[in-house]
């Protein structure tokens, strides 16, 4: 028999981030009995490391601003693919989520006439993000941290959870270890709530840290989940390229929303070579133009810069590729130049962008106020992820909710900054809310202790393989490397075959993974356990983007170069077949109501 | 700074990180000779060394770029954020000491159990604002009124302000005694434009900000460049001061 412990609760939440703890908070008001688990400690997920901003309509800077806005720039950048529901809740709840942040502790940036202050980002009509300098992810996941102790949750950190269970189709809660000591753990829940973030650690160069490993992506999966949009994998265009040693690391949007501009070698604004035909008419086409929108000219239009991510990510892969990039890879980003502008320029930046003085001056030894940055693409954020219901973010298992960056839907083929950290609270509430009330329609679980017998199995046999196992890493480190050369920021079919067949291979090699030691806080131990997840979730991301035939959004096909009407009208879906094989599918996107659609018009 | 020019010398290929291995029951130093590249910072040695050497070496990490506050350690007996000290900084012919932080118990090599502040933080009063100033629920506050409070919120966490609190460290008040990082945590409460709440009875009382004596060497480590001393330390004893050792105070509440 398998030793562990029982910690039952009502509503289970997997995770820590925003998106969370938001749900927690949630879910406790209603008077059930909540539980969290994260991987680390308490306030240090992913949420921790935004930087830019929240997005929401507030119209605190710009009054022109409203719901309807936020809405059609959010379908706009998704490519319409989005699940066009979330998109409208969405825009709708934002603006009281943050409030509420404020109501709960938050200090936000303020206007002159006291309110919350609202910065520029890629592909927002207005400024929109509400923000604290570049840490704002700190300000919101403090604030519901702080909030949420006090808020009636327990909390596991350290944990990780390795199996979704199930009762007769129904979710009934999870099981994993206690990453500190080692020892097994066995939550019974009525409802769970999956709050894991990304995937970001499948590719060599990435934003993301060691957490960002799929597993809730993968849990959802093997408990019968759908995964949708999984193709749409965001490469944000500005991660730091030098040193090595800190490739990938974030370069926030804020910097340009600040008036940051990117050049090539010859020094040239090379964004203004190519503006999509579906962003023109909001785009400057000139410099003195982009300039003054930046610094809040209602009538100016944004900076080429600005544009939607994945676009600017592919000029600067064109750059390099063409021979026009920096010394290391990527090309400058300078915010140095505004001096020609403002007069205390150098003050002016340390205070707008204070992390990111800090970062470059102390991982690469350069002065952003005097110095342009270096930078290139980085793996940021996933679009895909389980497949849930608009307004209860319920999965296709009863019983099994999906908030934050694991849940898929609102950003459809790209995500808009700013629109992820809005994201976590408008949803991460919606989720606490609607698993509480599932937990208190539905009666108790039972518990598969067949399952929990086997999920403890698999778990040690890294351990009788010991050192002469597969090194655990060093499998990472080729998958990272595979999916990065291979299922990167331009895709053919001839390289995602040759990713398949990687995949499967390492597949082979991770069920051969070996550790030493004992289970006390062993980091080789943790990595061999990530890996099925990792693995799991490359594959799904291959064969999405091997199916749609097409460039879309974050997806760029080089053997199918253009947008295809075709596939304008489906998501793709992944889940697991009867005999446990991977099904990928196109699913038709249900048609807009006439009023969505006539908000999309007014706003052309 | 001497006025001799510098010569940057090329960086050697190697250097050797003397890791502290072990747990609660103890443990030893232990050498890993690994080779380095050009702009490594600690916490990539540690990496290589993981998936090179010793796969169960136990750090903990996420951001890897000074955010989050989880990769605390004391290098060469400084305590830092392994993952913003870079090997450029530190002497490679000799080498790199790096132990767990000294204040809290050990869990295993780097990693230390530090629930203890989790605690600690659940015990202070929590944030209770003041009714708010527009109709539509929502509170004017200026720039100026955040500025300080904004300086607290940089906190990452990371309790290295607690690792140097000779209070904690030598003396092992963590019963009597909250620590910089919760000075400052209550400051930015009690500072916040909106918050109503009165923490000064507790501070005296049961936080134990008596046993500060402003050494300012938490404020000397703090990654986050926050001035804890002489911005939340100094200020809070202020208070503390005024509500119980006032005269005047004292002559109402005897009248
Ligand atoms: C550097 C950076 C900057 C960003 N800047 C912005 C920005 O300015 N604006 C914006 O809107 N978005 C931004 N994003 C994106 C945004 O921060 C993330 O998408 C968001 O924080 C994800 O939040 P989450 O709550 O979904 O998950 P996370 O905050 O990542 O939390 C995931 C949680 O799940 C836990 N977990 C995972 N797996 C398991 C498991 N198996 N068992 C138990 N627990 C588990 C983790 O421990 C963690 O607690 C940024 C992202 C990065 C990396
Ligand atoms: S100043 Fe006070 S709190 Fe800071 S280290 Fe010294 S005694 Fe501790
Ligand atoms: S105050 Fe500074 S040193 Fe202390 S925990 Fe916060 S960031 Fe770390
Ligand atoms: S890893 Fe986040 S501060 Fe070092």
């Amino acid at each position: 028999m398998a030793e562990y412990r029982t910690h039952p609760y009502d509503v289970l939440v997997i995770g820590a981030g925003g998106a969370g703890l938001r749900a927690a908070i949630e879910a406790a008001g209603s008077g059930v009995k909540v539980g969290v688990v994260c991987k680390s400690l308490l306030g240090k997920a992913h949420t921790v490391m935004a930087e830019g901003g929240v997005a929401a309509a507030l119209a605190n800077v710009d009054d022109r601003d409203n719901w309807k806005v936020h809405f059609a720039d959010t379908m706009r950048g998704g490519q319409y693919l989005n699940n066009w529901r979330m998109a409208e809740l969405h825009a709708k709840e934002a603006p009281d989520r943050v409030r509420e942040l404020e109501a709960w502790g938050a200090l936000f940036d303020r206007t002159n006439d006291g309110r919350i202050l609202q910065r520029n980002f890629g592909g927002h009509r207005y400024p929109r993000l509400a923000h604290v300098g570049d840490r704002t992810g700190l300000e919101m996941i403090r604030t519901l941290q702080d909030h949420g102790i006090h808020a009636g949750m327990e909390v596991h950190m350290e944990c990780t959870v390795l199996s979704l269970l199930l009762d007769s189709g129904r979710i009934a809660g999870a099981f994993g270890y206690d990453r500190e000591k080692g020892h097994f753990i066995h939550w019974p829940a009525k409802a769970v709530v999956l709050a894991t973030g990304g995937v970001g650690r499948a590719f060599r160069i990435t934003s993301n840290s060691w957490e960002y490993t799929g597993d809730g992506h993968a849990l959802a999966y093997r408990a019968g989940a759908e995964l949708v949009d999984m193709e749409f994998v965001q490469f944000h265009p500005t991660g730091m390229v030098w040193p090595i040693s800190v490739r990938g690391i974030l370069v926030t949007e804020g910097v340009r929303g600040e008036g940051g501009v990117l050049r090539n070698s010859e020094g040239k604004r090379f964004m203004f070579d190519d503006i999509p035909d579906l962003y023109k008419a909001q785009t400057a086409d000139n410099e003195a133009e982009g300039w003054r929108y930046t610094q809040g000219d209602k009538n100016a239009r944004r900076p080429p810069e600005l544009l939607t991510r994945d676009h600017v990510a592919r000029c600067i892969n064109r750059e390099v590729k063409a021979g026009r990039g920096s010394p290391h890879g990527g090309v400058f980003l300078d915010i140095a130049w505004i001096r020609q502008h403002i007069p205390a320029a150098e003050e002016h930046i340390k205070r707008k962008l204070p992390s990111m003085y800090h970062q470059f001056k102390q991982l690469a030894e350069i002065d952003i106020t005097k110095e342009p940055m270096e930078v290139g693409p980085t793996t940021h954020y996933m679009m895909g992820g389980v497949r849930v219901d608009g307004d209860s973010q319920m999965s296709t298992v009863p019983g099994l909710f999906a908030a934050g960056e694991v849940g898929a839907g609102l950003h459809g083929a790209n995500r808009l900054g700013g629109n992820s950290l809005s994201d976590l609270i408008v949803f991460g509430k919606r989720a606490g809310e609607y698993a509480a009330r599932f937990a208190k329609e539905n009666g108790p679980v039972a518990t598969d202790a067949a399952r929990i017998q086997s999920v403890v199995n698999e778990a040690l046999v890294p351990f009788e393989r010991g050192g002469e196992g597969d090194n655990p890493y060093q499998i990472q480190y080729k998958l990272q490397d595979s999916m990065q050369d291979l299922v990167g920021i331009v895709r053919v079919e001839s390289e995602m075959q040759q990713a398949l067949d990687i995949i499967g291979e390492l597949n082979t090699r991770a069920a051969r993974a070996g550790v030493a030691g004992h289970r006390q806080y062993n980091n080789g131990w943790h990595t061999a356990l990530d890996l099925p997840n990792l693995l799991l979730v490359s594959e799904a991301i291959t064969r999405a983007a091997l199916l749609r035939q097409e460039s879309r959004g974050a997806q760029f096909r080089e053997d199918y170069p253009e947008k295809n009407s075709e596939w304008a009208k489906y998501n793709n879906v992944v889940r697991q077949g009867p005999n446990g094989e991977m099904l990928v599918e196109k699913r038709e996107i249900p048609p807009m109501p006439p009023e969505l659609t006539a908000v999309i018009g007014e706003m052309k | 700074m001497s006025g001799t020019v510098m010569i940057s010398k090329p960086t050697p290929p190697r250097a050797v990180f003397r890791i502290w291995r072990g747990d609660a029951g103890g443990g030893t130093f232990q050498d890993y000779p690994t080779a380095i590249d050009q702009g490594m910072v600690v916490l990539d040695a540690i990496h290589r060394i993981q998936a090179e050497q010793a796969p169960d070496l136990a750090v903990r990490w996420n951001c890897k770029a000074g955010k989050c506050g989880s990769c605390s350690a004391e290098i060469n007996g400084m305590p830092k954020l392994m993952c913003m000290t870079r090997l450029s900084e530190l002497n490679l012919d000799m080498p790199v000491i790096i132990e767990p932080m000294h204040a809290f118990p050990s869990i295993r090599d780097l990693v230390t159990d530090v629930s203890w502040n989790f605690a600690v933080k659940k015990q202070i009063k929590k944030f209770s604002p003041r009714l708010p100033d527009a109709e539509d629920g929502t509170w004017r506050m200026q720039q100026v009124d955040v500025d300080r409070v904004q300086e607290f919120r940089k906190c990452i966490e990371c309790f290295l302000c607690q690792d140097v609190c000779h209070v904690l460290r030598e003396h092992h008040k963590h019963e009597e005694f909250i620590g910089p990082r919760f000075l400052v945590y209550t400051a930015a409460l009690e500072m916040h434009p909106l918050d109503t709440a009165d923490r000064v009875p507790d501070l005296k009382n049961k936080n134990g900000i008596g046993y500060c004596n402003i050494t300012t060497c938490c404020r000397q480590v703090c990654p986050e460049g926050i001035t804890i001393t002489e911005n939340a330390i100094i200020p809070l004893k202020e208070r503390v001061v005024d509500n119980f050792f006032d005269p005047l105070k004292k002559l109402f509440h005897i009248l």
